[in-house]
């Protein structure tokens, strides 16, 4: 079980909403961070693999500055199946890449820009995260 | 400059994802988990960024440019195809087995759990062989 938090929630997104509002404002471009994530590995198309750094660099110490802010630690479990998360890590690399978008870039960008193909692709993401939680849990009962 | 400014919207985005919670897996899986232990919470968190970058999408793309870039670099495909819908596709099996998506996935680095370490790798991977991959299509076609 985890605890419902709506408020949390709520606040933290609207925190990544104005992010990638900014980085819009900023740079021009959209905050999907698998797009930023795999153009730091070559080839190197265009003239923004600092900014993308800077970027990863930032996400990567998200974590360590809250809890430097706040005082409290940061609530995380991660499953310690080795080979379930290198699988889970290629697919979600892979998948996320050849589709052009992952949760942020698809989900939270394409949504709000009221694309279409956006939102078929969150669609299609969502339904087979379901029904792999479902395969996984309620089928294998892993 | 960019890298400084990339760097402050990354910590940004990373500390919203750890307040909503969708920086632990084990709330995403929850999520996922409709007839199971369902917790609603990142529909908030999807609500919260929707609504903020919708309103703030429409201010920032009213400007003629971004501050520091030559234009806005917004998405134009808006097809609708098998490369779409297969990417997607595998992206959300890999994101029901591990309860990452690439975002926290990168925020979970600085937290030193051991699955984190077999996932982003193998994420980076599969980010490079869908690069290789969408390379030769383009190159097939041409």
């Amino acid at each position: 079980m985890t605890e419902f938090t709506p408020i949390a929630s709520t606040v933290g997104g609207v925190l990544i909403g104005l992010s990638a509002v900014l980085l819009m404002a900023w740079e021009g471009r959209i905050a999907g961070i698998s797009g930023i994530a795999a153009r730091l590995l070559p080839p190197y198309l265009d003239g923004a693999f600092r900014s993308r750094l800077g970027f990863v660099i930032g996400l990567v110490a998200g974590p360590l500055a809250y809890a430097a802010v706040s005082g409290t630690d940061v609530v995380q479990t991660v499953s310690s199946n080795l080979p379930l998360m290198a699988l889970a890590g290629l697919l979600v690399g892979f998948g996320s890449v050849y589709g052009n978008g992952c949760t942020s870039g698809h989900g939270v960008c394409g949504l709000s820009r009221l694309s279409l193909r956006s939102l078929v692709a969150t669609l299609t993401f969502m339904a087979t995260a379901f029904a792999t939680v479902f395969a996984v849990r309620h089928v294998l009962g892993v | 400059m960019s890298f400084a400014v990339n760097l402050a919207l990354g910590l940004l985005f990373g500390i919203g994802l750890v307040v909503s919670g969708m920086s632990d897996p084990a709330k995403v899986l929850n999520f996922l988990d409709l007839p199971g232990t369902w917790d609603p919470s990142l529909a908030f968190v999807m609500g919260g960024a929707v609504v903020t970058a919708f309103l703030g999408y429409r201010l920032v793309l009213r400007q003629p440019k971004p501050l520091a870039s030559a234009s806005f670099h917004v998405p134009t495909n808006t097809s609708i195809d098998s490369k779409l819908l297969v990417g997607a596709a595998i992206f959300g099996i890999g994101w029901g087995l591990g309860g990452f998506c690439p975002g926290p996935a990168l925020t979970a680095v600085s937290m030193g759990a051991v699955g984190t370490y077999a996932f982003v790798p193998m994420m980076f991977l599969g980010m490079w062989l869908a690069r290789m991959m969408a390379a030769r299509r383009v190159a097939a076609s041409a």
